[in-house]
């Protein structure tokens, strides 16, 4: 955390599962961040974590532009706007490219077109089902007492993969535990598990009219098993920013000043 | 109920019901020419026409609680050719526009529940459910629904009406005729035409035989002739969405449309879309818009969802955003040029085979880019309805083929027409949002 003095605009993503700030320079490089579990107290997070900012240095009263589930909360902000905006404004000004952007959040994927120029051209929700969003991993994951990180690499290091049908989380998760008590090796499902994730999003992308490069972008891309499965299905490179996770927060920011 | 009492309690109903019908128009059109009575930041004032739109569809109603017991009675699909009803004096009730009637007034889902707890999925149709649950349980908010003497079920907007109005036969024990209308993937051929005007005219026999009179042609022509003549005004009150600004949206056709849908064939229902096609027009010389300071232009495709039309309309015009047309509004009016009232039989094979929902999705398709031309519009809303599964379909294609080929951004919305369970309206407010973030970006 350096260089708070020199951020000339904020921007707050609110999502599901954790509150990120970013700050960018008068340039728009992304100059400071934080990241947070979220708080049910969405407005009181959101002005601690302004606390902190300017605890490190950054001038008083700049531009704050809010976005995710909660944007509405946050009263502090000068405007409100989607996630699908930011993230493809905060991706494009990071890879300096359009093409299609995938972002699987905590509680809902989307896919978006983003134009060279980084306008939104389309974009494809699934708001409707868990099975598509990072809540799926949690659920699984959690089940299999296993971390994050050693849940993806297991996925990896599997020799084969199990077919997980159930198309929704619950009956995923039920379907996982009969699996074990049948034997299946549990690397094996873990990777069906991630497969059935992969197939859900790549069906949305398709949907949406995939157009190369295709970029990862929210929570989930941190999962080095979901990148490589969703190479795989897609047949196509995966192209990842730095901080796959604060991109929403950097193109509130971005907005913010009207970079 | 003796004959003598139900006639007394007719004449009482119709009469009474009437005049305070009649009172209730006068007044609340006095009201609406009372200078500063309509205060709005989103919407011009209603149509002049409003107040009697109001009073024609309450009329509707009002005659077909005690139908039943006057003549002969049908229940019809919204497909269905109804002029040959008409013109043997069947009073026509449309179960769909009762479920519609059931989703604005926020009644749909517990009326639903009573099909559903007889055993009907969820998966089926919320206009079937519905209807079978006002069936099952006499419950609506409209008073009484008479009791049908004769089922006519068309196939021209989807297959669940085949199923559907078997189950409302057996309940009734009344015949039901299908007309079965081929689907078409490309222009209709002779064969088809042909199959269809002869079930068209077994209809008619059955028609009536169970009415008890015949079908006189120059009635049935006549019926026709206003048909035509509705259906024509119909499609020229849309037109005048093409102006700039919009004087009618198409939140407003989903209601004026109850008339051209359920009153096809009778002269009131000429004289009304007239007077509102003279109407709009002088707003179109006035250059006065449906939504105060419309900014962006909208299309609309499937059927609208009825529980939230209101909301829907109010979360558009807030960010000044004017559904300027539908496709489903236009079902009952781009058909007008078929209708030939000099072979009324053998015109109501053609046009009730070539209803939109009848046709490829690459029709709707080209249905909808025409519309975006003519109507200028910025982008289409796609209601994906978990309901209406024909009209559904393709819409995915066809939104990726609007945005990419076309360059006109589509919106997919997942809802459905008559049960509020499958609208999240935090989720679909999402969507918009973000929507109308692309329309302005």
């Amino acid at each position: 955390m350096s260089d708070a003095a020199s951020i000339r605009a904020l921007g707050i993503d609110a999502g599901s599962t954790t509150m990120k700030m970013v700050g960018v320079d008068a340039e728009g490089a992304l100059v400071w961040h934080a990241l947070e579990e979220m708080d049910p107290r969405i407005e009181a997070q959101a002005e601690r974590l302004l606390d902190v900012v300017r605890a490190d240095g950054c001038p008083d009263s700049l531009p704050l532009i809010a976005t995710g589930y909660g944007r509405r909360l946050i009263t502090r902000a000068d405007r409100k706007v989607t996630e699908i905006t930011c993230h493809a404004r905060g991706v494009h000004r990071e890879l300096g490219h359009g093409g299609t952007l995938i972002d699987i959040g905590g509680q809902d994927s989307k896919v978006i077109v983003v134009s060279e120029e980084g306008k939104v051209v389309n974009f494809s929700m699934n708001d409707k089902c868990a099975a598509g969003t990072g809540r799926f991993l949690e659920v699984v994951s959690g089940r299999l007492r296993m971390p994050m990180d050693a849940f993806a690499d297991t996925a990896l290091a599997a020799d084969g993969e199990v077919g997980i049908s159930s198309t929704c989380t619950v009956f995923a998760e039920s379907e996982m535990i009969s699996l074990l008590a049948h034997g299946a090796p549990v690397e094996r499902i873990v990777r069906g598990l991630h497969r059935s994730l992969v197939q859900r999003v790549s069906a949305l992308a398709r949907g949406a009219g995939l157009r190369p490069p295709v970029m990862l972008s929210g929570g989930v891309a941190r999962s080095r098993a979901i990148r490589t499965l969703l190479a795989e299905t897609l047949r196509q490179e995966i192209v990842l920013p730095r901080h796959p996770q604060l991109m929403g927060a950097y193109g509130a920011a971005l907005l913010a000043l009207g970079a | 109920m003796t004959l003598g009492l139900a006639k007394y309690q007719h004449l009482a109903v119709s009469f009474l019901g009437r005049g305070a019908l009649r009172y209730e128009r006068l007044r609340q059109e006095a009201k609406l020419k009372r200078k500063g009575s309509w205060k709005s930041e989103r919407f011009a004032p209603p149509l002049s026409t409003s107040p009697r739109l109001k009073e024609l569809i309450s009329l509707h109603y009002l005659k077909g609680r005690t139908a039943d017991e006057r003549g002969p009675v049908a229940w019809v699909t919204s497909g269905a050719p109804v002029e040959f009803l008409v013109a043997l004096g069947y009073y026509v009730l449309y179960p769909e526009n009762h479920g519609a009637v059931c989703g604005i007034r926020r009644v749909s889902e517990k009326i639903s529940v009573h099909a559903e707890d007889a055993g009907y999925s969820r998966d089926l149709c919320s206009y079937a459910r519905t209807d079978i649950g006002a069936a099952l349980s006499g419950e609506t908010p409209v008073g009484r629904l008479p009791r049908p003497d004769l089922l006519v079920a068309c196939t021209n907007i989807c297959q669940t009406v085949l199923l559907w109005y078997q189950v409302l036969a057996a309940h009734f024990r009344v015949p039901l005729v299908i007309i079965d209308t081929p689907f078409l993937y490309g222009e209709a051929t002779e064969r088809d035409i042909d199959f269809v005007r002869k079930q068209i005219e077994e209809a008619v026999a059955v028609a009536e035989r169970v009415a008890g009179r015949s079908l006189s042609e120059s009635r049935l022509m006549q019926v026709t002739r206003r048909s035509k003549e509705a259906t024509e005004l119909w499609l020229k009150v849309m037109e005048t969405g093409k102006a700039k600004p919009a004087p009618i949206t198409a939140f407003d056709e989903f209601i004026h449309m109850a008339p051209i849908v359920e009153m096809r064939g009778e002269q009131f229902t000429v004289d009304y879309y007239r007077a509102m096609l003279q109407e709009l027009e002088a707003r179109v010389r006035q250059g006065s818009g449906a939504v105060l300071r419309e900014r962006k232009r909208l299309i609309w495709d499937n059927l609208p969802i009825w529980p939230r039309v209101r909301w829907l309309s109010e979360k558009l015009a807030d960010r000044g955003v004017s559904l300027v047309a539908s496709t489903y509004t236009n079902a009952w009016g781009e058909l007008a040029d078929l209708v030939d009232p000099e072979h009324p039989l053998e015109s109501a094979a053609k046009v009730y085979l070539h209803p939109i929902l009848n046709r490829g999705t690459g029709h709707k398709l080209a249905t909808m880019e025409k519309m975006v031309r003519d109507y200028q519009a910025d982008g289409v809303i796609l209601h994906s309805d978990r309901s209406c599964k024909p009209y559904s379909i393709g819409q995915m294609d066809q939104r990726e083929r609007l945005g990419t080929a076309a360059g006109v951004p589509a919106l997919l919305l997942e809802a459905d027409h008559n049960d509020p369970r499958s609208f999240s309206e935090e989720q679909a407010a999402s969507r918009l949002a973000a929507f109308f973030e692309v329309l302005e970006a």
